[in-house]
């Protein structure tokens, strides 16, 4: 409410250096403690809508699980195709992070840390890829970087280089979805971490990239892999885009969200094993991070 | 008015307490209905059909038949007074789905007899249905076919970017039927999901050809140039036409077959590029 004016100077560091620093450590504590104090457990009128919530989102996966052909389970994941669709989605959504990481993660310093007039539009724009459906998105791509599109022609005149129809373009539209995520959970956390810090970096005589590397980045740590964890699984379902911006062809461009919906052109089934060995596979991967990495960040 | 009674003829009013009350109510909606249906026919339609048409009618048809078909539901509602057409367009197998797992449509128009069959196997259709046009395929190539493509077999120039149907859906299959008619190997850059977005990457010139329906080439106005070659004789695609089983306006579907049937209908599908059966 107040400023944190002349007295913030001397007292407000300290207090900051409190509030965060020690709370990775003593976290389980506070959460053991509550548990006696209220024996009900959570109050209905949060319980009620939160147990709702939960079977909305886990029902149709329940329902997936529940028609799921097991018997040709065994045959389907013997399949050459199969693995290779997987094997490429992993790869594209991985290198599309990474793609997402290089620049997303600058991008949200810009939107957190530095004024500029117009900053308000630009992070509405960042958001845009969220709502425009994703087959315009890759329309919009095409138009963009495609061979004959306002800078694809120059790329494929200078460089030879054309994205559409290649493994390349697939991560190009993969991030071009997934990105926002990142830059959405990452500018989120810089914006909450306290900006005290790096001043304090400044006065010992840091640069501002120094201190952006030795002070900032560890600091939203966590809020770069949660968002990092968003894109990626962003990435990995990504359908639309993919398609229109760098067409379908087995092994290239063949993704398995794209083979999960050819398959489910001509044999409903089997789409529902395909997917249902995405979302395993997405699973696995998933908790393996949370239990190695970000835990212990 | 007419949509009215056709919405309390519907529910079938399960008047438990008063079955007598409930029936009378029924009886004296009908008996407005019929009224209502006989100043139609004052009017003079003029088509066939008979006059106690109306209420919505729903039409599932393959995404192909957008254009023909919008201006048949416009025809249809001025020949059927108080009618509302609604489409829903789209995959033919996606639209099959839908109705095998219980959608409210009363007319299906698939752009393949294999899509149709997914629907006769479920036994959702009512009666046999009907071949009503025939789609040939065609080679979409940017205006003023720049590469110089006159038949199939160039296509396989290396270094030409071809985009084909993936085969799950019929234009994909209907080429590849093209293909080893002609004898031709061909490897595309893409198997694309559906023939719109094929037509697309050569709008947007980022594929040289594309293998598409006639229908496609003339909607896409002068943004492609069509190619024809003779093997597409050996690929046409025949779409056929039903009535669903459980139709909530059965009649109104009848009618609109009947209107996509009849010369006046035939003829705004064959300028659409569409051939007679």
């Amino acid at each position: 409410m107040t400023p944190p004016s002349p007295a913030g100077e001397g007292g407000g560091p300290p207090d900051t250096l409190t509030g965060t620093g020690p709370s990775p450590g003593p976290a389980p504590r506070p959460r053991t403690r509550p548990r006696p104090r209220t024996p009900g457990g959570a109050p209905l009128p949060l319980l009620v809508p939160a147990l709702l919530g939960l079977a909305f989102l886990v029902l149709p996966l329940v329902a997936l699980l529940l028609r799921a052909p097991w018997s040709s389970m065994p045959e389907l994941l013997t399949s050459a195709e199969v693995w290779q669709a997987l094997r490429l989605s992993l790869v594209c959504a991985t290198a599309a992070t990474a793609l997402s990481l290089v620049l997303g993660v600058p991008l949200a310093w810009l939107l957190a840390r530095v004024e500029f007039p117009g900053r308000g539009l630009v992070r509405a724009l960042v958001t845009l890829p969220l709502v425009l459906p994703p087959v315009v998105g890759g329309v919009a791509l095409l138009m963009a970087l495609g061979r004959n599109g306002v800078v694809g022609r120059w790329l494929d005149d200078w460089f030879g280089v054309t994205l559409p129809f290649t493994t390349a373009g697939v991560v190009v539209a993969e991030a071009f979805v997934a990105m926002p995520f990142l830059v959405i959970a990452v500018e989120g956390t810089l914006r909450a971490a306290d900006p005290r810090y790096e001043e304090a970096a400044a006065t010992l005589g840091a640069g501002r990239f120094t201190a952006f590397r030795r002070v900032t980045l560890p600091l939203v740590a966590p809020g770069i892999a949660a968002g990092a964890v968003l894109a990626w699984a962003r990435a990995l379902g990504e359908f639309g885009a993919t398609i229109t911006f760098a067409g379908n062809f087995p092994g290239r461009t063949q993704t398995m969200p794209l083979s999960v919906y050819l398959a489910l052109q001509r044999d409903p089934e089997a789409a529902i094993a395909l997917s249902l060995v995405l979302l395993a596979v997405s699973v696995a991967v998933l908790a393996g991070l949370r239990d190695r990495w970000m835990t212990s960040a | 008015m007419p949509t009215r009674s056709a919405r309390t003829r519907t529910p079938g009013t399960p008047g438990t307490r008063h079955p007598l009350r409930a029936s009378a109510a029924v009886a004296a909606v009908l008996a407005a209905l019929s009224a209502c249906a006989g100043s139609d026919d004052d009017t003079g339609t003029g088509s066939g059909a008979s006059g106690d048409v109306s209420g919505e009618v729903t039409v599932f048809a393959a995404a192909s038949l957008t254009e023909s078909f919008e201006k048949l539901g416009a025809r249809f509602e001025k020949e059927h007074p108080g009618t509302e057409v609604t489409f829903s367009f789209g995959g033919s197998d996606a639209l099959a789905a839908g109705i095998t797992a219980g959608a409210p449509a009363d007319v299906f128009a698939a752009a393949s007899p294999a899509t149709m069959d997914v629907v006769t196997d479920a036994g959702a259709a009512a009666g046999t249905p009907v071949t009503f046009v025939r789609n040939r395929l065609e080679i979409a190539a940017p205006p003023g076919n720049p590469d110089g493509i006159g038949s199939l077999r160039d296509l396989t120039e290396p270094g030409l970017k071809v985009v084909l149907c993936d085969e799950t859906v019929p234009c994909g299959a209907a080429a590849q039927q093209a293909l080893d008619a002609g004898g031709v190997r061909l490897t595309p850059v893409s198997y694309e999901e559906d023939v719109k977005s094929a037509l697309t990457k050569v709008v947007l010139k980022e594929a040289d050809a594309a293998v598409v329906y006639r229908t496609d080439v003339v909607a896409a106005g002068g943004k492609v140039a069509g190619v024809d070659f003779p093997e597409s004789a050996g690929a046409v695609n025949d779409y056929p036409i039903t009535v669903l089983g459980q139709a909530p306006n059965a009649a109104g579907g009848e009618a609109f077959v009947e209107l996509v049937r009849s010369a006046a209908g035939q003829k705004v599908l064959g300028e659409a590029g569409f051939g007679t059966p």
